[in-house]
């Protein structure tokens, strides 16, 4: 057991943690976040991304060691009032079936639309191909991710 | 407008009260007749399950809240189901929100997600409640305004008058809770409906989006404690010893210990399946810690031999139910099945003289097919939350059937019903699974033992290797065709482990002369259970390919060859029994040629596929149009065609037959689970191999027929005929049949 601190959607979390945790036991157990989910454990599935400095790491096989002194951002975090373009769009097209993969869907999602503000399907397909959707909404994923680029180059998200 | 006959029968049921603070509480109680299930019955399920209650709640502020009685798994029952209610009661949707309801039979009635049942079994009792509310706010505000209740008119939850008065129905909803019930309920003709047929969104949808903690595994409680099951390594085992010194030690692990499930002899109901009775249980803080200290485990494990179990038949009689103890292994299960298939089984329909159509026939086309084990891999892995305590209980968790789970539970607590409360959270994904609910009993006896809240967790490796799985099967069909082509006989024999495949009064029975189906079927120790439209699943994709061969043989277009089947079947059907309307099933069949523009010039680069089928109450085709792509087959493009009477909610519905089509895909070309010595074979998704958003088609597109009939469900019917359509792309692509699933190149197995 260490006393670790972590940073997570802006808000810092004294935690006690053994430092072999990985990140998405402490976000769900000890911060008590649970919009990350547990889908696999082994990196399979993306249920568990979350945002470590901007990146999307998959929480399952994160050691929480490695996120002190990171900024971690879970979908709680990505935006306040459910407003990131990513969420509007998945909103929008009413993409998801139960829901369960889609906290991790939406923050792959973020990532590439930051780096790619206008993905083709290729892309699309490449940078979400960790992501299961058991119910297969994964069509609709498509559809989103294009409609939150045209609303991201409308109105740009800040940070 | 239609006066809805029944309704005479139901009213002394409907009860309206004064919510506190003012309002109207309509409390609409059927009597419910819903009892303790039966596997049969829950496959077949019988007409007065549609009998129920329900609530609707209106403040005095003008918001109507409605109450879901039914578990959402993603079908979107938490918004189809309050529309119907909504409609009726000609609320306006903006103004209404959803709650998910508890366990209530009594209140809530059957609130069983399964079947494909949820919209087909409320809908008339949820458009009596709507109804009757919207006539109490009418009488209301024809007693406040002195006019004529037949004058008051409502239009999206205002009460209007020629006179030009008009109320919201919050300001009469009190009013109306001392209106007397009515006697007689006028439902809206279908040209009538506002919100059905209109798409409104997902109620969920900006919880789902921010991560609000909707999901079992989200459920918490302070105090709560994490336990896991450390289950035997293979079907056919049990624990034998085991040594949790080392597991002691590690941080935040409370206890380590043997739970037995079930005693002996106790009675299961159709749903209480369970693969293993004597669970090694570990109890901790944390959910790492648990996971993290069970690595510590020593356990041995030892042969679990032969055993009994108990189970509840459907007359009142108990039977015993003898669990055979060898490690099972997929090579040997595929010899025991070659053997039972050539020995005599049970017949389950005859039509004519089939042995002598075959024996007069100018050719016989026969074909095997072979579906293995499936697991349900719901997102969200079995979990549920318990604390039960010497005198009451409380679940909460994510579960399918809560009214087949509480008898259970009643009887392992020794509690009464009334003691126990169940609360059903959002589920990741269901697909037949959470209708059993073994997890539940499991985290309740867990909970009383380590006398504290728990949560309950599989793992993923626990939930894949846990069981409940689609059973393996395989069928042979024999078709008989005369010298002019046409088809004068039709066999099918199908088994498999632990239950045939069989559903005998299905097309093509009815619409040929001479038919024959028969059963066999092979105990074994490895559970299994619904799987996403049970049996069809496998049927769909074994007699579609075949009817596609036979059509082929027989030189005729596979469409124009099933349409002609189902014109005889209608003209003139053989038999009795036939579970199908031929005119509906034709219907979905020539609107997807329709809509895929089927044998029509501009579809030369795609390999086309085509299959129907009817099951759970609707009719779904498919046309599958696969390319070649890095020397893959994929399905780049599909064309649906469904008939499931009126669409509630049209882009849900839209959602959910493009998800089944691409679960179908999935599980056509990937979805297997093999066994070795009693040990699955795939442990996670890192072996078990699920469709990823780079193997789904560019476009699914999707369309309903159109009539007014009462609407039925949507959840399983898209599912089955997709194996077929692909099935029959495959060949057109690959110029070879497919027989076993999954269909992948590699040497054949043969049955
Ligand atoms: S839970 Fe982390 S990738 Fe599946
Ligand atoms: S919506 Fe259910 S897993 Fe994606």
């Amino acid at each position: 057991m260490a006393k670790i601190t972590l940073n997570i959607n802006k808000k810092d979390y004294q935690l006690e943690a053994d430092p072999q945790m990985p990140l998405l036991w402490a976000i769900r157990d000890l911060a008590g976040l649970k919009g990350t989910k547990y889908g696999c454990g082994v990196a399979q599935c993306g249920a568990c991304v979350v945002h470590l400095d901007g990146e999307a790491v998959r929480s399952c096989v994160t050691k929480v060691s490695r996120a002190t002194g990171k900024k971690v951002v879970t979908i709680e975090g990505l935006s306040e009032n459910n407003s990131h373009p990513v969420q509007k769009a998945w909103q929008e097209v009413d993409v998801p079936q139960c829901g369960y993969c889609h906290s991790g869907q939406i923050m792959s999602a973020a990532v590439l639309l930051r780096e790619k503000p206008n993905p083709t399907d290729q892309d699309i397909d490449d940078a979400m191909a960790g992501n299961i959707c058991r119910c297969g909404t994964y069509l609709r994923i498509r559809e989103a991710i294009h409609k939150a680029a045209e609303m991201q180059q409308k109105a740009p998200v800040k940070g | 407008m239609n006066n809805d006959k029944n309704a005479l029968d139901r009213r002394s049921f409907l009860k309206a009260s004064l919510l506190s603070g003012g309002g109207l509480m309509l409390t609409v109680s059927w009597l419910s007749s819903f009892k303790s299930p039966h596997k049969a019955e829950a496959l077949n399920l019988p007409d007065q399950w549609s009998q129920l209650n329900g609530y609707i709640q209106i403040t005095s502020d003008n918001k109507i809240k409605l109450i879901c009685p039914n578990p959402e798994f993603g079908q979107n029952v938490m918004t189809s189901l309050p529309m119907i209610v909504a409609e009726e009661l000609d609320a306006d949707w903006k103004n209404v929100v959803v709650e998910m309801g508890p366990h209530d039979p009594v209140k809530l009635g059957a609130q069983f997600t399964g079947g494909s049942n949820s919209v087909r079994m409320y809908w008339k009792p949820l458009r009596e409640a709507g109804a009757a509310a919207r006539q109490m706010l009418r009488e209301a505000a024809a007693q406040t305004w002195n006019v004529p209740v037949g004058e008051v008119t409502t239009k999206a939850g205002v009460l209007l008058h020629s006179s030009g008065k008009s109320a919201k129905y919050g300001e009469m909803a009190s009013k109306a809770a001392g209106v007397p019930v009515p006697k007689e309920l006028k439902l809206k003709s279908p040209k009538e409906f506002t919100v059905v047929r209109k798409s409104k969104k997902n109620v969920e949808v900006q919880k789902i989006t921010s991560g609000k903690p909707l999901f079992g595994l989200d459920y918490t409680v302070d105090g709560m404690l994490i336990a896991m099951i450390q289950h035997p390594p293979a079907f056919g085992m049990k624990v034998k010893s085991f040594d949790a010194a080392e597991t002691l030690k590690m941080p935040g692990i409370k206890d380590v210990f043997i739970l037995k499930l079930y005693e002996d002899g106790f009675e299961q109901g159709g749903f209480d399946t369970r693969s293993f009775n004597e669970l090694l249980v570990i109890v901790g803080n944390t959910t790492w810690e648990v996971m993290n200290a069970r690595k510590k485990l020593t356990v041995s494990w030892e042969s679990a031999g032969q055993l009994k179990d108990t189970v509840a038949g459907r007359d009142g009689k108990k039977r015993e139910v003898v669990v055979p103890g060898a490690l099972e292994s997929t090579t040997t299960q595929m010899q025991q099945m070659q053997d039972y298939a050539a020995k005599p089984a049970q017949q389950l329909r005859k039509d004519g003289d089939p042995e002598t159509a075959f024996k007069n026939a100018a050719q016989v086309i026969e074909r095997t097919y072979n579906g293995p084990f499936l697991a349900h891999n719901c997102m969200e892995p079995m979990n549920f939350f318990a604390h039960v305590t010497e005198e009451k209980a409380l679940l909460a968790g994510p579960l399918q059937a809560p009214g087949w789970a509480e008898p259970t539970l009643a009887k392992l607590l020794n509690l009464p019903p009334e003691k126990i409360e169940i609360q059903m959270t959002r589920m990741g994904g269901g697909f037949g699974r959470r209708a059993y609910a073994h997890y539940l009993s499991e985290a309740a006896l867990i909970s009383r033992k380590v006398k504290a809240p728990v949560k309950l967790m599989y793992t993923r490796e626990d939930d894949m290797t846990y069981g409940i799985y689609r059973p393996m099967y395989t069928a042979t069909y024999r078709a008989a065709l005369d010298a002019n082509k046409n088809l004068i006989a039709f066999h099918v024999k199908g088994g498999g482990i632990p239950e045939h495949p069989i559903h005998a009064n299905r097309f093509p029975a009815g619409a040929v002369d001479n038919y024959l189906a028969e059963g066999w079927q092979i105990p074994s120790n490895i559970t299994i259970g619904a799987f996403r439209a049970p049996r069809s699943n496998f049927n769909a994709a074994a007699e579609q390919s075949f009817l596609d061969e036979v059509a082929e043989a027989a030189g005729k277009d596979p469409i124009e060859f099933r349409l002609a089947l189902l014109k005889r079947a209608k003209e003139n059907p053989v038999g009795k029994n036939n579970e199908y309307e031929p005119d509906r099933y034709a219907g979905v069949l020539q609107l997807v040629r329709d809509k895929s523009n089927w044998g029509k010039p501009g579809n030369e680069k795609f390999h086309r596929g085509v299959a129907a089928y009817f099951c759970h109450n609707s009719y779904a085709a498919h046309v599958v149009d696969m390319v070649s792509r890095d020397g893959q087959p994929y399905v780049e493009r599909v064309y649906s065609a469904m008939d499931c009477g009126i669409v509630i909610n049209p882009d849900a519905a839209t959602n959910m037959v493009q998800g089944a089509v691409v679960d179908g895909i999935g599980n056509s070309f990937y979805g297997e689970l093999t066994f070795k010595d009693g040990v699955p074979q795939k442990n996670n998704f890192s072996n078990y191999r699920m469709i990823r958003i780079n193997e789904v088609p560019k476009s699914i597109e999707v369309h309903f027929v159109e009539n007014d009939l009462d609407p039925t469900g949507l959840g399983e019917p898209p599912f089955p005929p997709v194996f077929g359509a692909v099935a029959n792309a495959l060949h057109k692509l690959k110029g070879k049949r497919y027989y076993n699933q999954p269909f992948r190149d590699e040497p054949e197995k043969t049955i």
